[in-house]
């Protein structure tokens, strides 16, 4: 924004009108950066063996320190604020880009030692140390996630519509403040309210698939809910009201123009919701539980999901570990691969189906 | 009776009766959510209470409910508190630098960029931060123990793992930064357009611009973007509870092998083998954690409503 001046003149003209003193120029600039990032590179690798990351965090405030020092001996001490705020803001976003960089780089190198065959098509029971796979977490993982938005889409939805199209009133606002509230109920918690639901019909220690997506439901209702509220919000007026003027009734108008409307932004962001979803851990820990099976019964017993599976193959890897380390990361890869791809999707049905009007 | 034709009285009815069908289901399915969550916060103070009552040796840690959960409130809060410390103004940072700094071309995917990271399953971080992150810190904290041992938090011994509640906290930041850096992206790029170009006008230089224009403009917002990270934090379970090497207690010694539990992570890691009035117990302490993160996110909102200028 500040980079273009707002009367329009070139912003070099805007330079060379200014009257204070001398100024640094490009060239300085990068001879002094360039020499604070080699000496962080040189330090980090050679003298303290930080690696690339080491060489990131020890070269950005030696460039800092160096280019604001310069600045304050060379130009005026406003310029050298400056430069230092540039520099520290700038300095946060590639700090912010290491544990993303490393996390996936991680899980791309140790998941594909066992991101094979084996992994996708076999299940755990009676695996001891080294082989076994993912089939029936996976297996688990998509029933759920599957139950899970079966509940939580037709509820968000609707409630969306009614919030933007026929609430307003106690009612609608306390059920806005609801939403409000389901946002900020953590995970574990959600995994609490639909144990303290199941106890009641089947008993202490009930562990059951369809209990997870209840728990994952309470977690997903919300982004849908307001997902849906937002896309309504930008359908435009005009449209409502032809189709009023037509004689259309108002649920056929809903129905039939305004959901049609904003179909794209909604299905995108109920994708997103289910990206989300799918990696949750702590609920399903609690009401789905572990086993080594592969269960496909919803309604019976325990179902493996595969956050679960990797929470365990990490917490009790056995002896000797290593075997179930490499699943552990496998189940890592294919995880954050479901994650990717489903992100993925949305961004593109958002652009492939968005209304071609403004 | 009206003399228009049977077929379009008919019509008007059938017209009428699908409005209120309609507007029936969709209230009803809001009624829906009101009606479980009203029900399920009951089942849920109905399965905690036994806790509060049960004699003092049948609880975890044998002290009563009391001491039970308060050392994990502690906990809690200090993973928490290190986070925020390290997230905000890396979030800030960020928001200003993809706000004001970076291409304008460029901001939206950067933006997106720092989003990926919220993408990331809070697992895949928990896993991460055990086995890679945690033992890359192990020399850092063996210095800060040699050079720093006089501050209570580095005092040590350095854990042989480096998993310690500062890198518990460190993950935790990682996952409340791309939280706090939208929200105030978003606040941001609200600043009024002539009040920045003004104060440019008048030769402010850019960060001159940031302090005097968009700072005050955005705190309350960016205050409000904390609270909510702050939500995040002290609900996050699967990194605390993986990252982690607990041993209970209260310390605030951040980088040692024995660390406070918060309570989320106890509840993930007692629960699957609890039974009886130990299950009543991890219950009413994920109330307690539910109550605190309410009451957190309830003050974000106010401060946001209050905050937001009529349009």
């Amino acid at each position: 924004m500040a980079r273009t001046s707002a009367i329009g003149l070139d912003p070099r003209a805007v330079l060379l009108m200014r009257l204070s003193g001398a100024r640094m120029s490009p060239r300085t600039l990068w001879l002094i950066a360039g020499g604070a990032v080699a000496l962080g590179a040189v330090l980090s690798f050679a003298v303290l063996n930080l690696g690339p990351a080491g060489a990131i965090i020890l070269s950005g405030p030696l460039v800092i320190s160096a280019t604001w020092g310069a600045s304050r001996a060379i130009e005026d001490r406003r310029r050298a604020t400056d430069r230092l705020m540039t520099m520290l803001v700038t300095f946060a976003f590639l700090l912010a880009l290491i544990p993303l960089v490393s996390v996936m780089w991680q899980v791309i190198v140790h998941g594909l030692a066992r991101f094979d065959l084996t992994f996708f098509t076999s299940d755990m029971r009676g695996v001891i140390g080294a082989g076994g796979g993912m089939l029936h977490a996976l297996v688990g993982t998509i029933i759920i996630t599957t139950a899970t938005a079966v509940i939580s889409v037709p509820i968000g939805i609707l409630t969306g519509v009614y919030l933007v199209e026929y609430g307003h009133g106690p009612l609608s606002r306390s059920i806005t403040m609801l939403v409000d509230v389901m946002t900020g109920i953590p995970s574990i918690v959600a995994g609490l309210f639909a144990y303290a639901l199941f106890l009641i019909f089947f008993g202490p220690g009930v562990r059951m698939g369809i209990g997870g997506a209840v728990a994952l439901s309470i977690l997903m209702i919300p982004v849908v809910v307001r997902t849906t509220e937002e896309m309504l919000k930008i359908v435009p007026r005009d449209l409502r009201e032809a189709a009023f003027a037509l004689g259309v009734p108002k649920w056929r108008t809903v129905v039939q123009v305004v959901l049609p409307a904003a179909a794209a932004g909604i299905s995108a962001g109920v994708i997103v919701a289910i990206a989300r979803v799918i990696g949750e851990t702590a609920p399903l820990l609690i009401i789905a539980g572990n086993t080594t099976n592969t269960n496909t019964n919803l309604f019976s017993g325990r179902m493996e999901t595969l956050p679960v599976f990797l929470y365990y193959s990490f917490l009790q890897p056995g002896v000797p570990p290593q075997a179930s380390l490499d699943r552990a990361w496998a189940a890592a890869l294919a995880l954050m691969l479901l994650v990717m791809i489903l992100n993925l999707i949305a961004r593109l049905i958002a652009r492939l189906l968005a209304p071609k009007t403004a | 009776m009206s003399d228009a034709p049977l077929s379009e009285q008919m019509a008007a009815g059938s017209r009428r009766r699908g409005d209120a069908v309609f507007s029936a289901v969709v209230a009803g399915a809001g009624l829906l959510i009101v009606a479980v969550l009203f029900g399920v916060a009951m089942f849920l103070l109905f399965q905690g209470a036994p806790a509060l009552t049960a004699s003092a040796k049948d609880l975890p840690g044998g002290e009563g409910f009391r001491s039970f959960v308060l050392p994990l409130l502690f906990g809690t809060v200090l993973s928490s508190a290190i986070a925020l410390l390290i997230a905000t103004p890396l979030a800030i940072g960020i928001a200003l630098f993809v706000t004001f700094y970076s291409h304008r071309r460029l901001a939206s995917t950067l933006g997106y960029v720092v989003d990926l990271l919220a993408a990331v399953p809070s697992v895949v971080f928990g896993l991460w931060g055990a086995n890679f992150l945690g033992p890359r810190l192990v020399p850092l904290y063996g210095w800060l123990a040699d050079h720093f041992g006089w501050i209570p938090f580095f005092a040590g011994p350095a854990s042989a793992t480096g998993r310690t509640m500062l890198t518990a906290g460190l993950v935790l930041a990682i996952m409340v930064v791309p939280i706090v850096t939208a929200l105030s992206r978003e606040v941001f790029r609200q600043t009024p357009l002539l009040q920045r170009e003004a104060a440019l006008a008048l030769g402010a230089t850019r960060w001159e611009m940031i302090r005097s224009v968009v700072l005050p403009f955005g705190r309350s917002g960016v205050v409000s973007a904390t609270m909510l990270g702050l939500g995040r934090a002290l609900g996050e379970t699967m990194a605390v509870a993986m990252v982690l090497s607990l041993s209970g207690g209260v310390t605030f010694n951040l980088i040692s092998a024995s660390n406070p539990s918060t309570i989320a992570a106890n509840i993930a890691l007692d629960f699957p083998e609890a039974t009886g009035i130990k299950v009543n117990a991890l219950i009413a302490s994920g109330l307690v954690l539910f109550f605190i993160t309410f009451v957190v996110n309830f003050l974000a909102r106010m401060i946001v409503q209050r905050s937001t200028p009529p349009r």
